[in-house]
Formats: C-alpha cells, structure tokens, sequence
C-alpha cells in the first residue's frame, strides 16, 4: 500500500511543471532534466553502439544479396574485398511471395505460431495448477517447491541433452513404451513426433518459471478477500474464479507477455534436440540461424531478412497485446 | 490426468461436507484428507517427471560405455566414475570453464555497471523521451538472436573480434544491459522515495543519492541482475556456437556439443561434462532463487 503512494507522489513531483511556451520548455527541460540524461547515457551509447549501429547494418544487409562468397573475407593473407550489390526489397518479396515461399517461409510461420501458443497455454496451465497445489498448507511444501524448480536451475544446454538420450531410438522412453505394448515413435526422425517432442522438452524446461511467478501472484492475494468471498458462500470454483483469478492478473499478464517472447524466440531447445538434421520441425529463429550458419554458402541477406521479419512480427505483437491490456486496466503503462 | 478430475472433484465436496457437519470445522486452506492425498500424489507426479531427465543424466554419467544409454541395465553391475576423470584429465574442460568464466563475468559486471544508473533514473525521473526508453529496453529483450546475429558477425570478423572473449561479451551485453537495467528499475521501486527526500534536504545532489544511500540500500537488486546476466551468458548457445571457432575457447555451451559432432558421439563423456557444469550451476541458482522471482516480475508490472 504505502509503496503505491509513494509511487503516486513520486508522479506528480515528475509531471508537476505547468505548459509554458515551446522555448522556455526545452531550457527549463534541460536544467530540470540533465541528471536523468546523464544517467541514461551510458545504456544509450552501449544500446546505440551495440544495438541500434547492427539493426540498422542488418537492416542495410537484407536489401542486398549478401552471402559467405561474395562478402569481405580474409584467405590466410589475401583479403578479399565485398562484391554483393544491393537489390533493394527483393530478399523479403523472395522470402514472403517467391516460389516455394509456402515451404521456406509460411509452414514455418504457422508451426512458430502452433508452437508458441501450444508452449505457453500448457506452461501456464501447469504453471497455474502446481502454483495452487503448492499454496496449500501442505506437508513438505518447500521440498516439492525445490524439486519443482530443478528444470529451470539446470542450464538448459544439459537437460536437452539428458532428454535426448531419453529419447533417441533404444532410449528409455521408447523401452518404457515398448514394454507397455506401446508404439514407439522415432522421436527425433519422424516430423509429428520431432515437433510432439520439442513442445513436451520446452513445455518440461518452462514450466517452473510460470510457477514460482504465480505462487508468488497467489500469495501476494488479499486473505480477506477469500474470507469475504466465503462469507457470501462462494464455492470454491466460484472462489477461484472471482478472486483468484483477478488477483493474479497483473502477474499473469507479464509472465504470459515474457513466455510469448522467450517461446518465440526459444533457440537452444529446437537447436540442440535436432541440430540442423530436422527442416520441419525449426521453428523460424532457428530456420534463420540455418540459413545464415548451418548451410553452405551461408545465406547473410536471406537470413538478417528473417530476423527483422521476425522483429517486426514481435513489435507489432506486443503492442496489440499491451493495447489490448491498457483496455482492461488503465493503470499498466509499459 | 485421472489424478487431476479426483483432485478438484475432492477439493469441491470437502468444504461442503464440512457445512454439514458443523461439529468438525475444518479452518480455512486445510483440505479433508482425500483432498490432501490427491494433492501430494499429483505433486509426487509432477516431482518425478521434473527430476528423471536429469537423474538419468546422471545415471548415465556413471556408464563406462558410450552405447550404454542404449542399455542402461548394464550401468548398475559396471558403475564407475572414470567418465568424470577421463573429462577432467584428457578434455578441455578446464578451458571450457575458463571461457565460460570469463564470458559470464565479463557480461554480468559490465551489464549491472553500465545500467544501474539507467534503472535509478527510469525509476525516480520522469523525463521527456521516457516512455520511448523504456519501450526501447522493452524492445531489446525481444530482440530474436536471428536479428543481431549476421550483422554482428559480419561487424566482428571486420574488427577482428571473431573467436575472441570480448567480442563475445560484447554481443551478450547487447541483451544484458537493457534487461539489467529493466531489473533494476524494478528494484529501485521498492526502495522508498523518502530516502531519496531525505538525501535531497540534507543536501545531496542526485548523483550523491544514488551513489551513497540508494545504491548500498539495492545491494540483494544488484546481486539479482548479476546473477541473472551470468546465468544466461552462461547457458547461451546460438552466438557463442557461431563466434567461437577454436575449441579451447568454447563455452561449455559449445564444448558439451562437441562431444557428438567430433569424438564420435562419446556420450558417457558428454554426461559426465554435463553433471559437472550442472552442479555448481544449479547450486548458486538455489541460492538466489527466491530473489529471482521477485525481481523478474516486479519490472514488468510497474508502470
């Protein structure tokens, strides 16, 4: 409570200069200000420098036909100057129209979108379900909490790997499978089942940050409104409803926003269960970094075009998703 | 999926077969015994699936024969750890760890150093061209490495960076210094503004605020967005796969694959490497997990 008051008065010192002229405004800006811009300038050199000086480079990189033969490069002590020319809006008319567009880019896009929403829906589902089990006054609740956790304490570079032997050919999965008279799918060669496994390995990696976010939510929940709630005889699916729900909704909708962007984005898993030995089941961050890295000649323009392709969907995601937020709630501002 | 329907089905009647008997209160958030039961089991479930794949991993590990995860019932009656001396003596572990360390560290202190200032600011000032900042630092985060990554190769093999640490820190601080600095800003937050009040009439410029009262006071902050930093640099793999050509510079990232690729899939070794970065790893996580949460959620929620 008292941080929210704090915060309120902390607005109205920033917001309080009243609205004099253009002129006086940027002078008194700056006296006013000058400390916030100092402050800010070491994140704005080093996001200029290291972010802003690539985008725009990677940005001049897709209107050219840029690839490993015809950039600049050193042969032992030959230097070879770059000879790729620039072909304007090409590479992205290619990429979304060309032929076989469908293959290379659009049965990506959608298998990306599938995997996004399939990943985070059961990462939350999870998430949300553990999160309540765990907030009950429960015996060893803070061991299960520990052993929960452990997906997510590992680094994801070795737990991918220990899923890989689990599911490779004669792995355990399929053992277990076989002994129960189960079909065994070939996990890492079949389409269906490389994508089957992919969702199950990143589902397992995701889902304790979803829990622990949301049994911090649940526990950051009024009691007495769940007493208030019982009082009026709310049943508890009504309970979980009408309180719970609403009182995790600012959490919910971070954690939803970070696990959109981190599945969208999500490289080592898909990388390291199939390397580059599964066209079909790269989703396009991992297409992208194929093109650019994993084929011969390495396709630069082709694969910085993906990346801003990428960027674009992402922008435009997240400012219909914290549009679509501000709606419900004005007080969410970022 | 049965255990889920007798969880919530149980979690319904034991509050209402309380209303009937009036004589057997239960007090609020205690469940009758079936409901209790049903939640360890699905908890005990849910423990086992989170714990195998890497118990295995372990088991493994301890399998003299690079095919024994075909058989892993040979493992109990031949258990050793020659798998972990062969990596410690004959592998470039220790190089590997040196790379990783340097990589981490390198981004965690430039990370934290550079965007402390930016998150107190963010946090105190409202300044014009604030929101466009924080929609910048928003918008890095998302950055898909597919974007950075070919202009940055590109930019790095002119200067010469390529398979270098600098190099490779210097791409890793692209992400970790606006997501510090959105963790920061999070923290600073929670610190109350009188503080700041207070420094202000005893006469402290804004720099001595931040420098004398807010920064000791954001010290648990500050180890949060150092360890964050650390952990992704550590576990990264797209940029450090692609910049690190010599194999006594990779990352342990880089190093665990190429134990597939190179030694004829020598898997028990792989293992072996596996659990020993994963130990300390998941050790210091346990340490600052709690603080974790915290912090990455705070950011994102306050305006």
């Amino acid at each position: 409570m008292t941080v929210a008051i704090d915060r309120a008065t902390g607005k109205r010192r920033g917001d309080r200069a009243p609205r004099p002229g253009l002129g006086r405004r940027l002078r008194s800006g700056y006296q006013k200000h000058w400390y916030a811009y100092a402050m800010i300038a070491p994140v704005a050199v080093v996001l200029g420098v290291l972010v802003l000086y690539p985008l725009v480079y990677g940005l001049y990189l897709t209107l050219t036909d840029a690839n490993s033969l015809n950039t600049a490069r050193t042969i032992g002590v030959n230097h070879i100057d770059a000879t790729y020319k620039f072909i304007g809006l090409d590479n992205y008319k290619d990429i979304l129209f060309g032929p076989t567009a469908y293959d290379r880019f659009w049965s990506h896009f959608i298998w990306t979108i599938v995997w996004t929403a399939l990943c985070v829906a059961l990462h939350y589902t999870i998430g949300l379900g553990l999160a309540l089990l765990l907030n009950q006054k429960l015996r060893g609740r803070t061991f299960y909490r520990l052993v929960l956790i452990l997906p997510w304490a590992v680094p994801t570079f070795v737990t991918v790997f220990g899923w890989r032997f689990m599911l490779a050919d004669g792995g355990i999965i399929n053992s277990a499978l076989h002994a129960l008279h189960l079909p065994a799918p070939s996990w890492l060669e079949d389409t269906f089942w490389q994508r089957f496994a992919a969702i199950m390995v990143n589902t397992w990696c995701g889902v304790p940050f979803m829990m622990v976010s949301l049994l911090g939510g649940l526990q950051s929940i009024d009691t007495s409104l769940y007493e208030a709630a019982e009082m009026d005889g709310a049943s508890p699916w009504q309970r979980f409803r009408y309180v719970t729900l609403p009182g995790l909704r600012s959490v919910s909708s971070t954690v939803v926003l970070l696990g959109i962007i981190w599945t969208f984005n999500q490289f080592a898993v898909i990388f390291l269960l199939f390397g580059n030995t599964a066209p079909d089941a790269q989703i396009l961050v991992t297409w992208a970094y194929y093109l650019g890295f994993g084929q011969q000649p390495r396709d630069f323009a082709q694969s910085a075009a993906y990346g801003i392709l990428l960027l674009a969907i992402l922008i435009v995601f997240t400012s219909f998703y914290r549009r679509w937020l501000n709606r419900n709630e004005q007080q969410l501002a970022i | 999926m049965s255990t889920t329907t007798v969880e919530t089905s149980a979690e319904v009647t034991g509050p209402g077969a309380a209303q009937a008997r009036p004589s057997k209160v239960r007090r609020r958030g205690e469940h009758g015994p079936v409901a209790s039961l049903a939640s360890h089991g699905v908890l005990i479930v849910a423990s086992l699936v989170a714990l195998f794949p890497i118990a295995w991993l372990i088991f493994l590990s301890l399998g003299p024969d690079k095919d024994d995860y075909l058989h892993p019932g040979r493992i109990w009656h031949t258990m050793t750890f020659d798998n972990y001396s062969f990596v410690l003596q004959h592998t470039n572990f220790f190089d590997w760890l040196k790379s990783s360390l340097i990589v981490s560290l390198g981004t965690t202190v430039i990370g934290v150093l550079v965007a402390a200032t930016t998150g107190y600011a963010v946090s105190r000032m409202r300044f014009p061209g604030y929101r466009k900042l924080m929609w910048v630092l928003l918008v890095t985060q998302m950055f898909p490495i597919a974007v950075l990554i070919v202009p940055m190769y590109q930019i790095l093999s002119d200067l010469g960076l390529i398979d270098s640490y600098l190099g490779l820190i210097l791409v890793y601080c692209s992400t970790a210094v606006p997501y510090s600095a959105w963790l920061l800003k999070g923290y600073f937050d929670t610190i109350p503004f009188e503080i700041d009040e207070a420094g202000r009439v005893d006469g402290l410029s804004p720099f001595g605020t931040f420098a004398r009262l807010i920064l000791p006071l954001a010290r648990p902050g500050l180890a949060v967005a150092a360890f964050y930093n650390f952990i992704t640099a550590f576990g990264e793999v797209a940029f450090a796969s692609t910049f690190m050509l010599d194999d006594s510079k990779y990352t342990f990232a880089v190093g665990l694959q190429s134990f597939v690729s190179e030694h004829d899939a020598q898997r028990n070794l792989m293992a072996a490497t596996a659990v020993l970065v994963a130990i300390p790893v998941s050790a210091f996580f346990y340490l600052v997990q709690k603080n974790l949460v915290t912090g990455l959620t705070a950011g994102g929620t306050k305006g």
